[in-house]
């Protein structure tokens, strides 16, 4: 408190020469004529900025769509359910890379959410903490000034290092993908093919990019995302309800499965589809491992391609034509991406709304 | 006393049957529970220290002084480095900073100071949100419509719009989260003096926000110099310096901007799918450079970040 008081008075004595130096009758004035019309300048200014952050929305939309026209006018609906991508022959079909698109980032998804959901778990219920205090508590360090803060500390690292997983870069995690896992599960891929090949998720071999190591790259590049969110919709979850759980004699899992996890079922939901709409418009992964080809297929040893991968290896060699087909492949992608990303905000929304009451 | 009514119900349960023991299922299962999420837990961690430890293995054996000073190699040819796309990267983000910063700061300044109940201001904070989640291919199909198209070639400011688009939405909420915090006695003690709306802002608010609003724009410049897919179809490759005339790591005329680019994002791409060992080394040299930037810059932010916490 008296901190902040005292501040305008030393601290900011360079920047309020007018206020504070000289007597007491300078300290306050009415502003000049001159000051007047700059402040209303910069409100302006500021204004005009605000609308600008606006229509840039808009203007996104419109520039893409005025290029999309003529392809949208020549292919109109069929772009989307045909399934060959010739550029020499100006043929131009899109559905390989929107199955594509649905079935890596489901399945991405998938595995992201449950690990997500297990790290955002383990970081609001102090599962770490409890267990190193209980090993302090053995060893009689628990109180000590320095040992006793190690479970605290720990918990630091660990919620750090989460969050470095969002700031590798995505072209890393692809490089990381092609020499690590894809060598890493060929193995693993054989054996499943040669063993169950029957199975239609099996049914043809990995050879080198494929859709699995593209989706596993994509489950760690959403997976920050969903941990994120969900760890703060436990993290609202009212303490008194907690509380009322572990008093009537409730085990930690009864707790959560019970109580916690219903209770923050809409925000752990809204969660996961702010995450597949980042699973849908990740670019580099996919264009380094999905291996690029239009097929259509169950298995997960599959190449395939996705809307976003499309653009990425398309988009630098194309011509005047082809880059209209691209564009109208982009404002589907747009078109996706922005209804996924809408619902998931209106569902994060009534999440925070319907835990008002119960606080 | 007291001891007498809390008993007195207790009495009646069996109390061994509340404590902690593995032998009963209720306690196994979410001891087996607890274990299982923590094991999830570090199995999600492994990728990232298995990339760390990648990148300072391959990275590190590949890295030299010339990986910062050469240029590119050819296909079969030893040796080389990414100097031009180290460059590159700089001066692309940096035009990405100067074009986001200002439109962020201004419009969070207009949403929290000057309208925060207008219309303008929750249209832009629901334009913020959609930014967030725009892909960042889309930023680049953009660039691509409105640069590329238009000027008719690759080119460094026409990455630097598709980055400024996806820098805008961090720097503006951040900003708007920082400027919020500012304790409103301070506006209204400058306010008394007679200082117009315009000296509370720029000698109040936005000095005493500042370290939150540099957060904001260094996580952005953070991520931004991490993106790919913006940048592959609008500034492209270039197997070049910036400049034809010495020193060739500066950009000294405007026709040295507007052409294709190299980036340090791109060439870690471009080299990902090469047959050769030397580029594929050289990839993940780049790959580790990256990886610093983005690091210490990100954390750099963090850092300022917590000093900022309490104003």
């Amino acid at each position: 408190m008296s901190s902040a008081a005292a501040k305008p008075s030393s601290g900011r004595k360079a920047t309020l020469p007018l206020m504070f130096a000289g007597s007491a009758s300078d300290i306050s004035r009415p502003p000049t004529a001159g000051e007047m019309v700059s402040d209303r300048l910069f409100r302006r200014t500021t204004m005009i900025f605000a609308w600008v952050s606006v229509l840039l929305v808009f203007f996104i939309v419109f520039s893409i769509a005025r290029v999309a026209t003529p392809a949208i006018r020549n292919y109109g609906s069929a772009f989307l359910t045909t399934t060959v991508w010739d550029a020499n022959r100006q043929r131009f079909g899109i559905l390989p890379a929107i199955v594509g698109t649905m079935y890596s980032s489901v399945l991405g998804l998938m595995i992201a959410t449950v690990f997500g959901l297990a790290i955002a778990l383990f970081l609001s219920e102090g599962f770490l903490c409890s267990a190193l205090d209980l090993v302090m508590a053995r060893l009689g360090l628990d109180q000590h000034p320095f040992w006793g803060t190690i479970p605290n500390r720990v918990e630091d690292v660990l919620k750090l290092t989460v969050e470095l997983l969002a700031a590798i870069p995505s072209v890393v995690y692809g490089l990381w993908g092609i020499f690590v896992i894809i060598p890493l599960i060929r193995p693993i891929c054989d054996w499943f093919h040669s063993h169950l090949g029957w199975i239609p998720f099996f049914g043809t071999p990995l050879s080198g990019p494929g859709l699995l190591p593209a989706a596993l790259v994509l489950a760690i590049m959403v997976l920050p995302t969903i941990s994120a969110i969900s760890r703060d919709a436990l993290a609202a979850v009212p303490p008194k309800m907690r509380e009322a759980a572990f008093g009537i004699g409730a085990t930690r899992w009864e707790a959560i499965l019970a109580i916690f996890i219903p209770t923050a079922a809409t925000g752990i939901f809204g969660a996961i589809i702010l995450g597949f709409g980042r699973a849908l418009g990740e670019t580099m992964a996919l264009a380094m491992l999905a291996g690029n080809a239009n097929v259509i297929s169950w298995s997960l040893f599959s190449p395939a391609n996705t809307l976003a991968a499309l653009l990425a290896n398309k988009f630098p060699e194309a011509d005047t034509i082809e880059v209209g087909a691209l564009m109208y492949a982009a404002l589907i992608l747009l078109g996706i991406t922005l209804l996924v990303n809408v619902v998931g905000t209106l569902i994060l929304q009534r999440a925070d709304a319907s835990l008002q009451g119960l606080r | 006393m007291a001891g007498a009514h809390i008993n007195q119900p207790v009495a009646e349960i069996d109390i061994e049957e509340l404590r902690f023991s593995l032998r009963r299922p209720r306690s196994l299962f979410s001891y087996g529970m607890s274990l299982l999420t923590g094991a999830a837990t570090v199995a999600a961690l492994l990728p990232l220290l298995s990339v760390l430890y990648l990148l300072a293995k391959k990275g590190l054996q590949g890295i030299s002084l010339a990986t910062f000073t050469e240029l590119p190699p050819a296909a079969m040819a030893p040796g080389g480095g990414v100097g031009n796309a180290i460059v590159g990267t700089v001066v692309i983000v940096f035009l990405a900073t100067l074009i986001s910063v200002p439109i962020g700061i201004l419009a969070a300044i207009f949403i929290t100071e000057f309208g925060p109940e207008t219309r303008v201001a929750s249209a832009v904070r629901f334009a913020a949100k959609v930014l967030t989640g725009l892909p960042s291919i889309l930023a680049g199909v953009f660039a691509f419509a409105v640069v590329v198209a238009v000027t008719g070639g690759f080119s460094a400011p026409a990455g630097a719009i598709a980055l400024a688009l996806l820098m805008l939405p961090t720097i503006l909420l951040t900003a708007e989260e920082a400027i919020k915090r500012v304790p409103p006695r301070m506006r209204e003690a400058a306010v008394g003096m007679g200082a117009t709306p315009t000296q509370v802002v720029s000698q109040v608010v936005v000095p005493t926000a500042l370290s939150g609003i540099l957060t904001g724009v260094m996580l952005a410049v953070a991520r931004a110099a991490g993106e790919t897919a913006p940048l592959l179809f609008t500034s492209l490759f270039s197997n070049f310096w910036i400049s034809r005339t010495s020193p060739q790591f500066l950009p000294k005329t405007l026709s040295d901007l507007m052409k294709p680019t190299a980036s340090l994002a791109v060439i870690i791409y471009n080299f990902s799918g090469s047959p050769f060992e030397n580029q594929i080394a050289l990839a993940w040299s780049a790959a580790l450079i990256l990886v610093l930037i983005v690091l210490v810059v990100n954390v750099g932010g963090q850092i300022v970040a917590s000093r900022s916490s309490n104003p």
